[in-house]
């Protein structure tokens, strides 16, 4: 692991490296640089494998966190490269040029979280939702309690507990 | 690797097929009559799960295709932000219906490790026993399952028979059938109970005769060979390019399993072979599948001769109503029925976690690479490639 992430450091600018487990480490990157390093990391590195792309909402600091995780199944390890984009008018490069399966990840995420990827094959189309007129359900601000309430009807003879209180009125 | 001279797959050479225009969509005139749009869909096609294929055929031949899912959508990922650490239990187990136990293992590992929490060694022989058996019930359907695609039905109920024994075994060790919520933060819910091992030994001796009689049910029967020996062929090329994992690589010959690359639990003191075939169309998919069902039944034997008779199955947890676990993120996979099957946790300290997204199998195979498959399949062929693929929707809905 330790050879890949040196190998990284001399060609890119990376911080924030996070050993998790021997054959896991987190960097972050750039997000200029990012489709740059894991290009690197797929033709010269070996992570040919991609596991997952995803996304994390920090809404009080304003970014969306991309998270795409690599592996290289010789080496048998991951590394996921972290990378921070505003939440305004957030918008990456796409990555499907590297594996083609990473434009159904483009579009789930542009869908659940409005990060859009252009250029992305059918990044528009719709991927779960239909019809939905709604801000992207999968960003914080997304208030699903509220959303239930408005638009289902509640069952009636249903009770809510919460668990804390629930469990002090049992055990008194 | 064989030639593949099935004209039923995917043809590189696309000079004599319609062009397809840079939104994705076909460049045809549907109003020409020599297309039409068909969808296979979304009603529940056996094994697979609710989701639709929208197919444009010319003849009886697919010329394009295009997954539609959402029919199962709960946001289950989004609903567990709001929720407590130990309430995502129920919550998670539902992405998977088909192994949900894989679903409550990577919640569980994923606490542990950003915790730093130690798991009992009995506990992990309980968990390694309760995944093997969530691979043998998935298998008990999915085999069969092949051979309903093409109307060979009595597997399927055999299968189904058999999968319910299992699933009796289930509810003695657990209280539940399907969902079980025995794997906790630190270990399991509990011991085996009395004369457990003698039941499900019983249970793998039926499952054993049911695999000679799948045997002859499938892979001697001459109109299974017929419909599945170089149909659904996927180029080894594709594999990486299309995230392919677990028996649909195996059977395009890569050796990848997650039980022996990134060993868990007690696979690593287990003794077994990584189970392959080369020819990689649906018939040896097929195959792959069968020996992962003998190889389960070679597992559980080796887990129950090994697993010690007591011992402390659960580590101490913090009061579970108030657990906050410590801000990181973790990345964790296991093996499941259908390949790679992994939970990325991201924490920041608080009560409920930040966020957490699954890596399922059927997210790339039932989408970008089922897409891909179809093309020039015959329509007949196309439920059959779907199942080959082992899709489960949930897992891409989440």
């Amino acid at each position: 692991m330790e050879n890949y992430i040196e190998d990284i450091k001399l060609r890119f600018d990376v911080k924030d490296i996070v050993s998790r487990r021997d054959n896991l480490s987190f960097i972050t990157c750039e997000k200029e640089k990012t489709i740059a390093l894991i290009t690197h990391m797929k033709n010269n590195l070996g992570f040919t494998h991609f596991v997952l792309l995803t996304a994390v909402d920090w809404i009080e600091d304003g970014l969306f966190q991309l998270t795409y995780i690599l592996n290289n199944p010789n080496a048998k390890i991951d590394i996921a490269v972290r990378t921070m984009i505003s939440r305004e008018n957030s918008e990456m490069e796409s990555a499907h040029k590297l594996w083609q399966q990473v434009a159904t990840y483009q579009r789930e995420l542009r869908e659940m979280f409005g990060i859009n990827f252009p250029d992305s094959p059918g990044v528009t189309d719709n991927f779960i939702l239909e019809g939905w007129d709604d801000i992207p359900p999968y960003r914080r601000d997304f208030d699903t309690k509220k959303y239930a309430e408005e638009t289902y009807f509640p069952r009636p003879g249903r009770e809510t507990n919460d668990p804390a209180e629930y469990m002090k009125k049992k055990l008194s | 690797m064989k030639e593949q001279k099935n004209i039923f797959n995917w043809q590189p050479d696309r000079s004599k097929y319609p062009k397809v225009k840079e939104n994705g969509e076909l460049d045809i005139d549907l109003t020409s009559e020599k297309f039409i749009k068909l969808w296979q869909g979304p009603n529940h096609p056996g094994v697979t799960g609710n989701m639709a294929i929208e197919l444009t055929v010319s003849g009886d031949e697919v010329v394009h295709a295009k997954t539609h899912v959402g029919y199962l959508h709960r946001g289950f990922e989004k609903l567990m932000e709001r929720r407590l650490w130990i309430q995502c239990f129920p919550t998670c187990i539902r992405m998977c219906v088909a192994e949900p136990d894989y679903n409550e293992y990577l919640l569980a590992k994923s606490a542990e490790e950003l915790s730093g929490i130690e798991v009992p060694e009995m506990a992990e022989w309980l968990r390694t026993l309760v995944l093997e058996m969530a691979r043998l019930q998935s298998l008990l359907r999915t085999v069969p399952g092949q051979a309903g695609t093409l109307s060979l039905g009595v597997g399927v109920q055999w299968g189904v028979y058999l999968r319910d024994l299992v699933l009796d075994l289930f509810e003695e060790l657990t209280g539940g059938r399907v969902y079980h919520m025995y794997i906790l933060p630190g270990g399991v819910r509990g011991l085996l109970p009395d004369g457990f091992k003698k039941r499900m030994e019983d249970v793998l001796k039926k499952i054993e005769e049911f695999i000679v009689n799948i045997e002859n049910l499938m892979f001697k029967n001459i109109v299974f060979k017929k419909r599945t020996i170089g149909v659904g062929y996927i180029d080894p090329a594709w594999v990486d390019q299309f995230g392919i994992v677990g028996p649909n690589a195996r059977a395009a010959g890569f050796k990848r399993d997650v039980r022996k690359d990134y060993p868990y639990l007690k696979y690593n003191e287990l003794d077994f072979d990584v189970t392959y075939e080369t020819d990689s169309d649906i018939f040896a998919r097929s195959v792959v599948r069968k020996k992962e069902l003998i190889l389960t039944l070679d597992l559980i034997r080796q887990i129950m001769a090994k697993m010690p008779e007591k011992g402390d199955f659960k580590a101490q947890t913090p009061n579970v109503l108030h657990w906050k676990i410590p801000a990181g993120e973790t990345y964790v996979r296991s093996e499941s029925s259908r390949g790679e099957y992994g939970f990325y946790t991201v924490s920041d300290g608080s009560t409920m976690p930040r966020r957490i997204n699954l890596r399922g199998p059927s997210y790339t195979h039932a989408v970008s690479l089922l897409e891909k498959m179809l093309i020039n399949a015959n329509l007949a062929d196309v439920h059959s490639i779907m199942v080959s693929l082992q899709t489960c929707p949930p897992e891409i809905e989440r």
